[in-house]
């Protein structure tokens, strides 16, 4: 996947759980991602954060260290 | 092959509906019969056994008393009441066969037949016909009627006298339907079409024109036609009609059927029953079953009419198999085909990795099929790489319903629908995507049920015969969110909401927190009117509709989920029918209305990549566990690829086999370059189908699929109604889909033998909690059941969340609005939003290759007429629709059905392409694609675009096929 379509996706779910309330985002985007994202895929954000995550919601960084 | 054995009695006609009341007694012909107050005596004699003569009345439909063939005498009554139009009485006595009733019947009778052509022997309706049956019944013996000796023939039937004049009462068939003729000739004006029309389809397509002798039957004005009216083709007319005067064209050429076998509809996810009616195996007629829990004995014009495709020259029968997608195909045996496909997915598992394969259950197929397409994967592959093409229309749904209510379905039945007093329709349009839930919408809403419909466009729903929504919100696509949202703001800050019912069933403490969200003034109606477009005291009207008019019920489809907000919309809307107290009864709820017929199945099967069926996380060991000892597997605890991922690993070289069952991915999903990227990148494709689909243009295999006229199996509808689909004829390709899987999966070493269907269900039922009695002896007797069929709902469940959320409590979620990143600007200013319409279903693969093609050949790009006026464009242009991901060709057509910068198009059509247009933005939550929202711009054009010469030169090349070596 290209890595701007995958920023676009992980913000759009850090987007979503920045709107709830409670102080867990972090770990439901972690929780989120854990459940519906494969390991490759998942594998590819971690990498993408390691190099730098140019583009990533700071609460898909946080999030990227829980999964 | 055992066919279903109806009762005696099953096609049994009553005469009149029947009613719900009190116990009445009355005796007939000396026998004592009780039936509910409101009854006809006419049905209260059916259920006591004996048939009264009738012609006008049939239990579909409403007595009208105008043949008068069914007369009675009643003890202490004057004359000769027709039982049809009389209700029962306590005490009433019945005589049905004096010597007076039986004189009057015969003069009736000998009318009738003294304007009717004598020819039954050669008749399509020879001995199925109500006239043929009464003349007998009432002991007709001769017709002495002439015609008067002044001028004229006085009849209908006959085009000419004996001398050679024109008959001016003479009127020619009318046989503009693909399907049915009209012959005006064998008319006995009985009025059963006419008020089937308006009745039971609610089209209101009929009327009879002229009075007494000159009465007729006419479709649409003066100079229409069947098929130039507003007449849909749905049949019930035909149904209705007890003469050959309205009847199927199939029966006309096949003759009359000998056998029926009952069935389930494989378009939508209405799920009507069918009954096939055959000679041998020549399929002769579908016709509805009256029985049939969903459809209550009306289809429409594709359950009906549309099951050519099943023997069209185009269906593949042969396995075929090639190297490279440049070459033509070769046809093989199946043993060849098959192990060219193990050996090919085998050796990718081993060169790229036990994941880099995986399947694409289909939605068109049934719950076994399913079941075994995505154990393949778990079981034999290895992997959850398994999705179906409910990731493109109704993940959504899953995520948001379980989230919030904690399980993934509808919460009603169809016939909830009666009990109605405020219907939310959004993002949906029944009249054409689920035909018969809307007749039985519009019934409702006549009989004074309040309608809102919610869309950018101006649905059918909106304002046709006899129904007019209350409230029309044309909001701009992409703003379900801000919309819902603001409903919700006005229902919490009017003070609406039903306090307690959510105090009982909702977590209070989030709801408390949700108030205060909503309740924000930025949410309210008038903050968002320049976003949404909807005009804000009509949102405020609505919702206070919603909250205070009865019993509310929202009905949703693709225009919801279809979004990169789509899950987010599904939660706010159960938000609304919580915040109102509208669950857990009949007449409300949430209704996603499904797509395809077994798309709820297949999403209950277990087709997500993150669940096992029944809806369960595959990172959980308890639930694994299950299957593991069921199968002797190991499973693999990590969540496979959705199809958007499969796609989007094939281009980087990661994911390289795909089994694809009866999904056509290339045509239905979006971003067209997108999908022929990684198809083409993919070094196996199994494309399992009938025909050449468009996804079968990049496959190296091609595995020939049956209908579902030739296989047993189950499709469950969207009112979670588990209904039997039966083998009608034997598969012309010579295995039923699930039989082709277990080849598969055997050849790859799975070592299956399942003999039956039924044994599969036995499995399922074994497996997974909600289907745990489920059985094919129990569907035999009931006829269908709804899950969750189980030890503490052994009935099945009609109406979900009765006493509590299947998760407890109800969780209110908050909603935010987020802008899609699909925005117009100066490049592309307009916004394309798709659908379908009636005669055509998805991919169009079935249906063009029917006569439905009549309605729709191809697609057009609606467009406002302010709009079209600002590019020069009149009707029936070409035009070129562009976005960022590509362009097309198609007309246009100008209408202010859709709102001043919207675009609607359909996708029925692979010339058109609609897809190629789409972008790859998704669901959040799912990544269900946003086929609902593209900015586009549309200029005038001279014919097909690039693209489309080249995929058709490209379709051309792929679809050749070498003759069999021998
Ligand atoms: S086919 Fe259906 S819509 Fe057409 S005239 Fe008959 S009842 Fe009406
Ligand atoms: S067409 Fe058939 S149903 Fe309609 S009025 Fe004539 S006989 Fe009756
Ligand atoms: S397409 Fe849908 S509404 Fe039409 S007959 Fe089939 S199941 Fe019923
Ligand atoms: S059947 Fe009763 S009047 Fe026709």
């Amino acid at each position: 996947m290209s890595p701007e379509k995958m920023v676009t996706m992980a913000n759009q779910i850090a987007t979503f759980f920045k709107s709830q309330p409670g102080t867990d985002q972090s770990d439901r985007i972690a929780a989120h991602l854990s459940d519906f994202w494969d390991p490759r895929m998942r594998a590819q954000l971690q990498s993408y954060v390691s190099e730098g995550g140019k583009g990533l919601d700071a609460l898909v960084l946080e999030a990227a260290q829980k999964i | 092959m055992k066919d279903l054995i109806i009762p005696w009695d099953a096609d049994r006609d009553f005469g009149t509906p029947a009613k719900e009341g009190k116990p009445v007694t009355l005796t007939i012909d000396g026998f004592e019969v009780t039936v509910p107050e409101g009854t006809s005596v006419m049905r209260a004699a059916s259920e006591a056994g004996m048939q009264i003569p009738k012609l006008c009345a049939t239990d579909s439909l409403e007595a009208f008393g105008s043949c008068r063939l069914c007369v009675v005498e009643i003890e202490g009554r004057r004359g000769t009441p027709a039982s049809c139009t009389t209700p029962v009485a306590e005490g009433m006595v019945v005589h049905t066969q004096s010597q007076k009733v039986k004189k009057i019947r015969k003069g009736v009778m000998e009318l009738y037949i003294s304007d009717h052509p004598l020819d039954c022997l050669t008749c399509a309706a020879n001995g199925d016909c109500e006239l043929q049956d009464m003349a007998g019944m009432v002991g007709l013996r001769d017709v002495r009627y002439e015609a008067p000796q002044t001028g004229g023939l006085a009849n209908h039937f006959e085009a000419r006298n004996t001398s050679g004049e024109a008959n001016a009462e003479w009127l020619p068939k009318d046989d503009s339907n693909p399907y049915f003729t009209y012959d005006p000739a064998k008319c006995i004006v009985c009025s059963r079409c006419v008020r089937a029309c308006e009745e039971v389809q609610g089209t209101f397509a009929l009327t009879i024109e002229g009075r007494g002798f000159g009465s007729r039957v006419s479709a649409g004005a003066a100079n229409d036609s069947f098929l130039t009216s507003d007449c849909v083709s749905c049949g019930a007319c035909v149904q209705a009609c007890p003469t050959a005067t309205l009847q199927e064209k199939s029966v006309i050429e096949l003759g009359t059927p000998e056998r029926s076998v009952v069935t389930t509809c494989a378009y939508c996810g209405v799920g009507c029953s069918f009954k096939a009616e055959l000679n041998g195996d020549d399929l002769v007629r579908m016709v509805p079953y009256k029985h049939g829990k969903a459809n209550r004995g009306h289809s429409c014009v594709k359950g009906r009419f549309a099951y050519g495709y099943a023997t069209h020259s185009d269906r593949i029968l042969n396995p075929m198999i090639r190297d490279s997608i440049d070459q033509p195909w070769k046809e093989v045996s199946w043993d060849e085909a098959l192990s060219f496909a193990a050996t090919k997915m085998r050796g990718l598992q081993e060169t790229y990795g036990r994941r880099s394969i995986g399947v694409i259950t289909s939605s068109r197929c049934t719950n076994e099929e399913t079941y075994l397409v995505q154990k393949l994967a778990r079981g034999v592959f290895g992997n959850n790489n398994t999705d179906t093409c409910a990731r493109v229309c109704h993940s959504p749904t899953g995520y948001g319903l379980g989230q919030t209510f904690g399980t993934s379905a509808g919460t009603q039945d169809f016939d909830s629908v009666e009990h109605t007093d405020v219907v939310i329709v959004i993002g949906a349009n029944p009249t054409d995507g689920h035909p018969v839930f809307a007749s039985r919408l519009k019934k409702r809403l006549r009989a004074g049920a309040q309608l809102i419909v919610i869309d950018p466009r101006r649905i059918d729903l909106v304002k046709s015969a006899h129904i007019k929504a209350a409230h029309h919100l044309p909001l701009r696509p992409g703003t379900n969110v801000s919309v819902v949202t603001s409903l919700a703001h006005v229902i919490v800050t009017e003070g609406l909401m039903d306090e307690a019912f959510i105090r009982e069933r909702c977590d209070w403490e989030e709801f408390q927190e949700y108030a205060e969200f909503v309740s924000d003034p930025r949410h309210s109606p008038e903050a968002n009117e320049m976003l949404t477009g909807v005009p804000a005291e009509e949102l405020r009207k609505a919702a206070r509709l919603f909250a205070t008019g009865g019993n509310g019920a929202i009905y949703y489809g693709l225009g919801v989920t279809e979004h990169s907000q789509g899950s987010t919309t599904v939660m706010g809307i159960a938000n609304l029918a919580m915040l109102t107290g509208n669950i857990g009864r009949k007449g409300v709820g949430v209704n996603p209305l499904r797509g395809q017929n077994n798309v709820q199945g297949s999403c209950d099967m277990g087709s997500f990549p993150h669940e096992l069926p029944g809806y369960r996380h595959v990172k959980l060991p308890e639930v694994r566990e299950i299957f593991e000892k069921a199968w002797g597997v190991e499973i693999d605890p990590e969540p496979g690829l959705r199809i958007p991922n499969m796609l989007d690993a094939a281009v980087d070289g990661t994911f390289k086999g795909l089994y694809c069952q009866g999904e056509d991915i290339l045509q239905s999903d979006p971003d067209t370059k997108h999908v022929a990227a990684g198809l083409a990148a993919m070094e196996c494709v199994i494309v399992h189908d009938l025909f050449l689909n468009e996804t079968a243009n990049y496959a190296h295999v091609f595995l020939p699929g049956s209908t579902f006229l030739e296989k047993d199996g189950t499709f469950t509808n969207a009112e979670r109604r588990i209904n039997r689909v039966r083998k009608v004829m034997a598969p012309r390709n010579g295995y039923a889909d699930w039989e082709v899987t277990q080849l598969l999966a055997n050849a790859m070493g799975a070592g299956w033998h399942y003999t039956h269907p039924s044994q599969i269900m036995e499995e399922i039922a074994a497996t997974t909690p909600g289907f745990a009695n489920v059985t094919y002896d129990m569907l035999e007797e009931r006829g269908s059941v709804q899950w969750p069929c189980n030890d503490s709902a052994p009935d099945g469940t009609p109406l979900m969340h009765v006493d509590g959320f299947v998760r407890g409590k109800g969780r209110f979620i908050v909603t935010e609005y987020v802008a899609t990143d699909e925005r117009t600007g100066p490049r592309f200013p307009l916004l394309l939003t798709t659908g379908r319409i009636l005669s055509q279903y998805n991919v169009g693969a079935q249906t063009r290759r029917t006569a439905n093609s009549v309605w729709h050949e191809e697609d057009v790009l609606e467009i406002h007429p302010h709009d079209a006026e600002n590019r020069g464009l009149n009707d029936g242009d070409w035009v070129r629709l562009a976005s960022r991901s590509g362009e097309t060709t198609l007309r246009a057509k100008i209408t202010d059905r859709v709102s001043p910068g919207v675009v609607y198009t359909t996708f029925h059509h692979p010339d058109t392409q609609a897809n190629v247009i789409t972008t790859d933005f998704s669901d959040w939550a799912t990544n269900c694609p946003e086929y609902k929202v593209t900015a586009v711009q549309v200029a005038p054009s001279n014919g097909p675009s690039e693209w489309q010469e080249d995929y058709n030169a490209q379709a051309a090349q792929s679809r050749r096929i070498l003759p069999a070596a021998e």
